[in-house]
C-alpha cells in the first residue's frame, strides 16, 4: 500500500533522513523504531507532505505522491497524528474532530449550512471510539495531556483513512492510558481493517502489536522484518545496546 | 466561542436592541442619529476585518483599503459614470472584493507578519493611486455631494437604510462564521499545519475569507457614502486601518459582536473627547493600553467570561 524508496531530507547540511526505505502492506501494523533523533518524525513528515523531500520517492496505492502538499495527500486516504500535541486549541473537542470529518466530505467551502447540523453522527462515533464522548463540549486546549493524545488520534480518524500514521501515540501517557491506547490501535486494525504505521519508544508495545518492524538509525533504515528477526539482529543490538552487550536479543 | 450569540441565553437581547435602534431616530436629534449610523458603518468595517483577523488569524493590517475602495467604487460609479446610486451600491462591494482577491492572491503566500507587511505596502499603493489621480478621484479633495435616492436622502432615511443593511450583513457573517467554512477558518487560525494535515487547503480558504471580508468592508464603505454623501482618501489611509484594528482589540476580537462594541466606544470617544480636548488621540491611546493590560480579550471577551462564570456558579458545576 505504501512504498518509500531512498527518501532523503537535510536540514542545513544535516542529513536528518538519509536514504530510508519502507514498505507497508494493506492491513498490516508496521512499527518504526530507532533512538532519539533517528529521523522517525521527519520520515513521517516526508510521507505525509508536511515537508518536502530532497530526494527519493513515496508511492501510495501505486501512485507517486512525492512532494505533494499535505492536504492533497490526506485526501488520498492517509491521515496522521502528531508526536507533540497538535490540535485546534481554542475549539471544542467535538469541533476539532468535526473539522477533519467536514474536510474529508469536501464541505469546508460550504458557507451557509450551520456546522452544528452536519456530520454529527460520524463525529460522535469517532469521539466514542477514543473515549472522549463526555468531553465533546470542552475546549480542547484545557484537556489533560492524556485526553489530548486521544484527541490527536480522533482527529486523524476524522479523515477516515485507509492508512493511519501515528507518531508516538503513547508518549507521556500513564500506564493505564497506554493500555487503552494499545487496545484502540488493535481495535482499529481488527475492526475497521485500517493499515497502521506508527513509531514508538516503548519496546513492549511495539513487540505486542506490530506485524513488522523497521529500524531507523541516524536517518537510515537498517532493517525491516518480522519482530523475531529484528529482535536478534546484530546491527539493531549495536544501535540500541552498544557494541559490548551484543549477542542477546532485545526485549 | 461567542457567548453573546443569537442562540444563547441572552438571545432576547437581540430583538430588543433592534427595536430600540428602530425607534431611536424618533427621539434622538439628527446629530445623534447621524452618529449612530456612523457607528454601524465603522462597526461593520471592524467586523469584516475580524472575520479574517479574529476568526482567521490573518494579520490584515491594512483593511481600510477595501472600505475606501467600496466607497470610491460607489461614488465614482454615481458621479463620474452617471449610473443610478443603486448600481453604485453594488459596484462598490464587488470592486472591493475584486481588489481583495488580487491583493490576497499576492499576499497569502506569506505568513503572519510578512503577510501584514506586504499587505500594508500594497494597500498604500492603492491609497497613492486614489490620492494622486486627481482628474478621476478628485485627489485629496475627495468626492462630495454624491446624490442619493429620495428614499434614503434624509438623515432618518439613511439611518434606517444603514441599520437594515448592517443587520443583513451581520446575519450573513454570523451564518458564515457558524458554517463549515467558518469552522475550517477557525481551525486554520488555531493550527494551520494541522489543518493542512486533515486535508484543508489553507491558502485557498484564507483567500476566500479575504475576499468575503473585502466585500463586507466594501459594503461599509458604501454605507458611509449613504450617511455622509462623500468619500475622501483618508478612508483608505493606514491610520484608519489602525483605528479599525483597535476597534476589534478593544471590543474583543474573539467574540462576534466585539468589534461593533469597539466601534461604538471609539466613535463615542472621538466625538465627545474631541469636544473637550484636542488630545483625544492621547486619551484613546491610554484607554487602549488599559484595556490591553486588564482585558486582553477586549471588553466583550471579558463580559463573556464573566457570564460563563456566573452560569457555572448558577448551575453549581465546575466547567
Ligand atoms: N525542522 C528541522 N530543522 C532542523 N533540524 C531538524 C528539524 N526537524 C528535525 N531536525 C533534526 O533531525 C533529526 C531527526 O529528528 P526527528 O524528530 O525526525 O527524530 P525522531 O526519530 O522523531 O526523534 P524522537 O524519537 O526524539 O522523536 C534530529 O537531530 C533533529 O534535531
Ligand atoms: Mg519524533
Amino acid at each position: 500500500m505504501l512504498r518509500i524508496e531512498g527518501i532523503q531530507k537535510s536540514f542545513g547540511g544535516f542529513m536528518a533522513v538519509n536514504g530510508a526505505n519502507l514498505g507497508v502492506q494493506k492491513g498490516e501494523i508496521v512499527a518504526v523504531i530507532g533512538p532519539n533523533g533517528a529521523g522517525k518524525t521527519t520520515l513521517f513528515n516526508l510521507i505525509t507532505g508536511i515537508i518536502k523531500p530532497d530526494g527519493g520517492r513515496v508511492i501510495f496505492k501505486e501512485e507517486e505522491i512525492t512532494g505533494l502538499p499535505a492536504y492533497r495527500i490526506c485526501k488520498k486516504g492517509m491521515s496522521r497524528s502528531f508526536q507533540v500535541v497538535n490540535i485546534f486549541s481554542r475549539l471544542t473537542v467535538f469541533e476539532n474532530v468535526q473539522i477533519a470529518v467536514l474536510s474529508r466530505h469536501g464541505k469546508t467551502f460550504n458557507l451557509f449550512t450551520p456546522s452544528r447540523k452536519l456530520l454529527i453522527e460520524e463525529t460522535s462515533d469517532i469521539l466514542q471510539s477514543v473515549g472522549l464522548t463526555d468531553k465533546g463540549r470542552s475546549v480542547s486546549g484545557s484537556l489533560s495531556h492524556g485526553d489530548q493524545k486521544a484527541l490527536e488520534i480522533a482527529i486523524a480518524l476524522g479523515g477516515h483513512p485507509e492508512l493511519l500514521i501515528l507518531d508516538e501515540p503513547t508518549a507521556g501517557l500513564s500506564p493505564e492510558e497506554t493500555i487503552r491506547c494499545i487496545d484502540l490501535i488493535k481495535r482499529l486494525s481488527a475492526d475497521l481493517g485500517l493499515t497502521i504505521l506508527f513509531c514508538e519508544h516503548d519496546m513492549e508495545l511495539v513487540f505486542a502489536i506490530a506485524n513488522r518492524i523497521m529500524v531507523m538509525v541516524r536517518g537510515k533504515s537498517i532493517i525491516q522484518g518480522l519482530p523475531a528477526d529484528v529482535r536478534c539482529n546484530r546491527e539493531v543490538q549495536d544501535a540500541y545496546l552498544g557494541e559490548s552487550e551484543s549477542g542477546v536479543c532485545l526485549a | 466561542m461567542a457567548t453573546l450569540n443569537i442562540r444563547g441565553k441572552e438571545s432576547w437581547l437581540v430583538p430588543i436592541l433592534f427595536i430600540l435602534l428602530l425607534v431611536f431616530p424618533l427621539v434622538l436629534t439628527r446629530f445623534y442619529t447621524y452618529l449612530l449610523a456612523l457607528i454601524f458603518v465603522s462597526g461593520l468595517a471592524a467586523m469584516s476585518l475580524n472575520l479574517v483577523l479574529g476568526y482567521g488569524g490573518i494579520y490584515q493590517f491594512h483593511h481600510a483599503v477595501f472600505y475606501g475602495v467600496g466607497a470610491y467604487g460607489a461614488a465614482l460609479t454615481i458621479t463620474k459614470l452617471g449610473y443610478s446610486p443603486w448600481i453604485g451600491f453594488l459596484v462598490g462591494p464587488l470592486l472591493a472584493a475584486f481588489i481583495s482577491l488580487v491583493m490576497g492572491a499576492i499576499c497569502v503566500r506569506l505568513s503572519k507578519l510578512y503577510f501584514g507587511m506586504l499587505q500594508i505596502s500594497l494597500g498604500s499603493l492603492v491609497w497613492a493611486i486614489v490620492y494622486r489621480w486627481y482628474s478621476f478621484t478628485g485627489g485629496d479633495d475627495g468626492i462630495h455631494g454624491v446624490s442619493m435616492p429620495d428614499l434614503i436622502g434624509s438623515t432618518t432615511g439613511s439611518y434606517y437604510f444603514t441599520l437594515l443593511v448592517t443587520a443583513a450583513c451581520l446575519i450573513a457573517m454570523y451564518l458564515i462564521v457558524k458554517s463549515p467554512f467558518g469552522s475550517a477558518l477557525q481551525g486554520i487560525r488555531d493550527n494551520p499545519v494541522r489543518s493542512e494535515a486533515v486535508g484543508v487547503n489553507v491558502k485557498l480558504h484564507q483567500l476566500v475569507a479575504l475576499v468575503i471580508a473585502g466585500f463586507f468592508a466594501g459594503v461599509a464603505g458604501v454605507l458611509f457614502i449613504v450617511v455622509d454623501n462623500s468619500a475622501f482618501p483618508d478612508m483608505l489611509f493606514w491610520t484608519l486601518s489602525l483605528e479599525i484594528l483597535i476597534m476589534c482589540l478593544l471590543g474583543g476580537w474573539l467574540t462576534f459582536l466585539g468589534p461593533m462594541l469597539g466601534a461604538a466606544m471609539m466613535v463615542a470617544l472621538r466625538t465627545f473627547a474631541s469636544t473637550f480636548t484636542e488630545y483625544w488621540t492621547l486619551i484613546q491611546g491610554i484607554i487602549l493600553m488599559l484595556v490591553i493590560i486588564f482585558l486582553p480579550e477586549g471588553v466583550l471577551g471579558y463580559v463573556n467570561a464573566k457570564f460563563k462564570q456566573l452560569g457555572n456558579l448558577a448551575s453549581g458545576g465546575k466547567a
